[in-house]
């Protein structure tokens, strides 16, 4: 299997406090990756820094064999690599369908705009019935679609999601978890961040467990999943 | 018929405040920050007309347009200069910068332009309007500061709401890193919002020397300061705030000095500022504020 992304040694701090310690993982094309981890562990301090949303102290991320560590953010976007940020982060002043065609920004013909919300409305109904609602007066299940939608409109190669599932109710959680698998069999790669990780490492190839900033566990997600260590600390329930 | 002359000049002063509140409006919805030196381009921009029409002899339309061009890459250049490297800085350091660059514009003119009143020339030729046989005049310099602010909010609008990039200005002010992830520049959008505020800026100065004939290096600084006030008294960040805003301001400035005091009329402005945002503290058509964290 090819390697899509590959992070190697990362280094990153906030101020003083260094988050991410030496971190090195690789995401292959068409994987789905689950990056697993405690509240604080540095999860969604690494997917930012992949998305230029912050800079690493050292380290590189290399991205279809090419160093992207000092690409701009919005650069990355149109290169393919796409990031649901933790906590949605949609622009709730303004309507679904306008947020859709931000997520679009970086892409030029209409008619294929318009034909990718099509898909984005047949994944998530509920969001072509609020099309012209304020995003800010969904719900948090809607805003969450809304923002793997506006996510999925740069047509991206690979998928960052931070947390999806967070706040969600059973049922809402379920259609968010479907809505991966089936990102993932449309041909993208995702890399998944989840405190869920009895979930994430269920439809997961690999996974990577991150603990206070460092990579202490990695593998096959079903060898995860029973694994005594991993069931201990993160599926206790 | 004297009180619909004062009406209609208040609203031709409160479309200049207005236009000059759209340039606070915007940067401030954008980048979150008080642009203190905009007053001071719109002084800038004046002085450039009063050169190229007195001093070269260029036609007026023409030095507006040379004025308006100054005034975009002055805008441009002070974000980049002075606003950029503290976009993550606290507030307080960039108001204080905001009053620096202010006062280096004002030192600049005066260095250069000297601080004797220049007569600001004719530059709008409208004809007068003469309506009920005779009884009511209106000046050109007036009719044109009412249609420019009602044209040029318009424009605004139709721009933000119709093309990509200014959506792309709605996404930055609300989330810079969300916008960023859209694949948004933000950093270029942030220096398109200052071109525009500020290209307006330099229309804004004709209108206002137009109407007081006169200019001097601190022609912009109590216009600015009222045309802040206008923009906050709307709701800052708010385009239609800026517009209603700058008309009120303007309406209640001149019937305060007409029929009041004009000694009084700055101090009777300040002060309905001040009872609006104890009712409403984000303005007219402002939304309560969402700090950001
Ligand atoms: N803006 C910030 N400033 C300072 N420290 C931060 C900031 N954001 C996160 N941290 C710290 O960095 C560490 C990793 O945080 P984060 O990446 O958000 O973890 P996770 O997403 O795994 O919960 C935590 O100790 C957190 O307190
Ligand atoms: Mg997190």
């Amino acid at each position: 299997m090819n390697t899509l992304l590959e992070v190697e040694n990362l280094n990153v701090y906030y101020g003083v406090i260094q988050a991410i310690k030496n971190v090195s993982f690789t995401v292959g094309e068409g994987e789905v990756i689950a990056l697993i981890g405690s509240n604080g562990a540095g999860k969604t301090t690494t997917l930012q820094t992949i998305t230029g949303m912050l800079t690493p102290a050292s380290g590189r991320i290399i991205f279809r064999g090419e160093d992207v560590t000092k690409v701009p953010g919005h650069k990355l976007v149109e290169m393919g690599i796409s990031h649901v940020p933790e906590g949605r982060r949609v622009f709730s002043q303004l309507s679904v369908y306008e947020n859709l065609k931000l997520g679009s920004f970086t892409r030029n013909n209409k008619s294929e705009i318009e034909s990718s919300i099509k898909r984005v409305y047949r994944s998530f109904p509920r969001l072509e019935e609020r099309k012209n609602q304020l995003a800010g007066t969904l719900s948090g299940g809607e805003q969450q679609m809304l923002a793997m939608g506006r996510a999925l409109m740069s047509v991206p190669i690979i998928m960052l999601m931070d947390e999806p599932s967070m706040g969600l109710s059973p049922i809402l959680v379920q259609e968010i978890f479907h809505i991966i698998e089936e990102i993932k069999r449309g041909g993208t790669t995702v890399l998944l961040v989840e405190q869920n990780a009895n979930k994430a490492l269920q439809i997961a190839d690999r996974a990577y467990v991150l603990e206070t900033g460092s990579i202490v566990k990695e593998g096959k997600a079903s060898e995860l999943l029973n694994d005594e260590a991993v069931r201990k600390a993160y599926l206790a329930s | 018929m004297s009180f619909l002359s004062f009406l209609i000049s208040g609203i031709s002063l409160g479309s200049i405040y207005a236009i000059m509140a759209l340039g606070y409006t915007m940067v401030y919805g954008i980048a979150k920050m008080l642009n203190f030196a905009h007053g001071d381009v719109i002084m800038i921009g004046s002085f450039v007309v009063y050169y190229a029409v007195t001093g070269a002899g260029i036609p007026a339309p023409a030095a507006v347009l040379i004025s308006v061009v100054v005034c975009t890459f002055l805008g441009i250049a002070i974000e980049k200069v002075a606003y950029k490297p503290l976009r993550r800085a606290a507030s307080l350091a960039v108001l204080i910068t905001a009053i620096g660059v202010s006062y280096l514009l004002q030192n600049l003119a005066l260095l250069f332009f000297g601080a004797d009143p220049k007569i600001f020339p004719n530059v709008i030729t409208l004809p007068a309007l003469n309506l009920f046989g005779g009884q009511l005049v209106i000046a050109g310099t007036t009719v044109m500061s009412i249609v420019a602010n009602i044209l040029i909010m318009i424009f605004l609008m139709l721009f933000i709401k119709k093309t990509k990039q200014g959506q792309a200005m709605l996404a930055v002010s609300e989330d810079k890193d969300a916008a960023m992830l859209c694949g948004i520049n933000v950093n270029g959008t942030i220096s398109l919002t200052f071109a525009i505020g500020s290209g307006l800026a330099a229309i804004a100065g004709v209108l206002l020397c137009s109407q007081y004939n006169q200019l001097t290096p601190y022609t912009g600084s109590l216009p600015g300061i009222k045309a802040f006030t206008a923009a906050v008294f709307g709701g800052i960040g708010s385009i239609p705030g800026a517009f209603f805003g700058g008309l009120l301001l303007g309406v209640i400035e001149i019937l305060s000095s007409a029929y009041i005091s004009s000694q009084l009329a700055n101090a009777i402005v300040f002060a309905v500022l001040i009872i609006v945002l104890l009712v409403k503290p984000s303005g007219l058509f402002g939304r309560p504020m969402r700090e950001k964290v």
